[in-house]
């Protein structure tokens, strides 16, 4: 049972490694530091410019639909790795369907087109 | 107990704080933050479980895309005044009735295992084809095709719908 996933082992090791690295480095400036919090402290330096808004504000629905199309984009790239993984043994059939997948989505794309989604302006 | 079974308590313990966490926080994009170190605690289980694949899409498509989406939905709104409303307005007994059908879909699931132990043979025949994700393959491209070929189509209506919801604002 240890020997299966000792492969990961050294992913485990390398995130306990990053975490430990940003735990340790705040606990010792937090502990050398002096500790002297005023107002000047929170404002923009000198060279910076001061906010001329709230920085959270309400972005346009454009995004949303950007984010869901590659999203979508995303899920039908995922369904293309065990196909990829077992192309030579599904042989032609094997093309077939994932043809017949591409050609379902590839509406949804000309639709997404057609419609202007993809444009900015 | 055996390392893996430990590792697997302390990384399903960890996704179930998380996620507990992503319910609790009242600022939304904390609750976010949360959600994906759930998905990345949850992709250390499916690798454990030795789904390597399902753990590479958890952390590509739920840490990466659905998370990012979901972001987008919280600056679409008003978040602000959003994390000021009271969050239970009668909808407790909503929620619990939800709560309950996955505990029994859950519970089925489980007593199931126990009591006919039919968990496992798919994944049994998936070993025939070699690793994980020609396991997967074999089986999604032969066996589950209708399914595979009917997300597409649910790809699709998701797509046509985000399109038509926003068309107004688009073409404005």
């Amino acid at each position: 049972m240890y020997q299966s996933i000792s492969p990961y082992i050294p992913v485990l090791i390398l995130l306990v490694l990053a975490l430990a690295f940003g735990v340790v480095t705040l606990m010792v400036a937090w502990l050398v530091r002096p500790s002297k919090p005023y107002d000047e402290k929170l404002s923009p330096y000198e060279c910076g410019i001061n906010p001329l808004m709230p920085a959270k504000i309400r972005v346009p629905i454009r995004f949303f639909v950007i984010i869901l199309l590659f999203l979508l984009f995303d899920v039908e790239a995922v369904f293309m790795y065990p196909w990829a993984a077992m192309y030579k043994k599904l042989g032609i059939w094997g093309f077939v369907e994932m043809f017949l997948f591409i050609v379902i989505l590839l509406v949804g794309y000309i639709y997404a087109w057609a419609k202007g989604a993809l444009e900015w302006e | 107990m055996s390392w893996t079974q430990f590792f697997f308590y302390v990384f399903a313990g960890l996704s179930l704080l998380c996620a507990l966490m992503v319910v609790t926080r009242r600022n939304a994009v904390h609750s976010a933050i949360f959600l994906i170190i759930t998905f990345f605690f949850m992709a250390a289980v499916f690798v454990i479980l030795k789904a390597e694949l399902l753990a590479a899409v958890q952390v590509l498509v739920y840490a990466g895309g659905v998370v990012s989406l979901m972001l987008y939905v919280i600056m679409l709104v008003k978040a602000e005044e959003a994390s000021q409303v009271k969050q239970n307005l009668g909808q407790i007994a909503i929620a619990a009735f939800i709560a309950l059908l996955l505990a029994l879909q859950v519970g089925s699931i489980v007593y199931l295992y126990f009591a006919q132990k039919p968990a496992g043979k798919a994944a049994v025949e998936a070993l025939k084809y070699g690793g994980n994700t020609e396991g997967i393959g074999a089986l999604l491209y032969t066996k589950y095709l209708f399914p595979f070929e009917v997300a597409s189509v649910l790809l699709l209506a998701a797509m046509v719908g985000a399109i038509v919801l926003a068309k107004n604002r688009l073409e404005r």
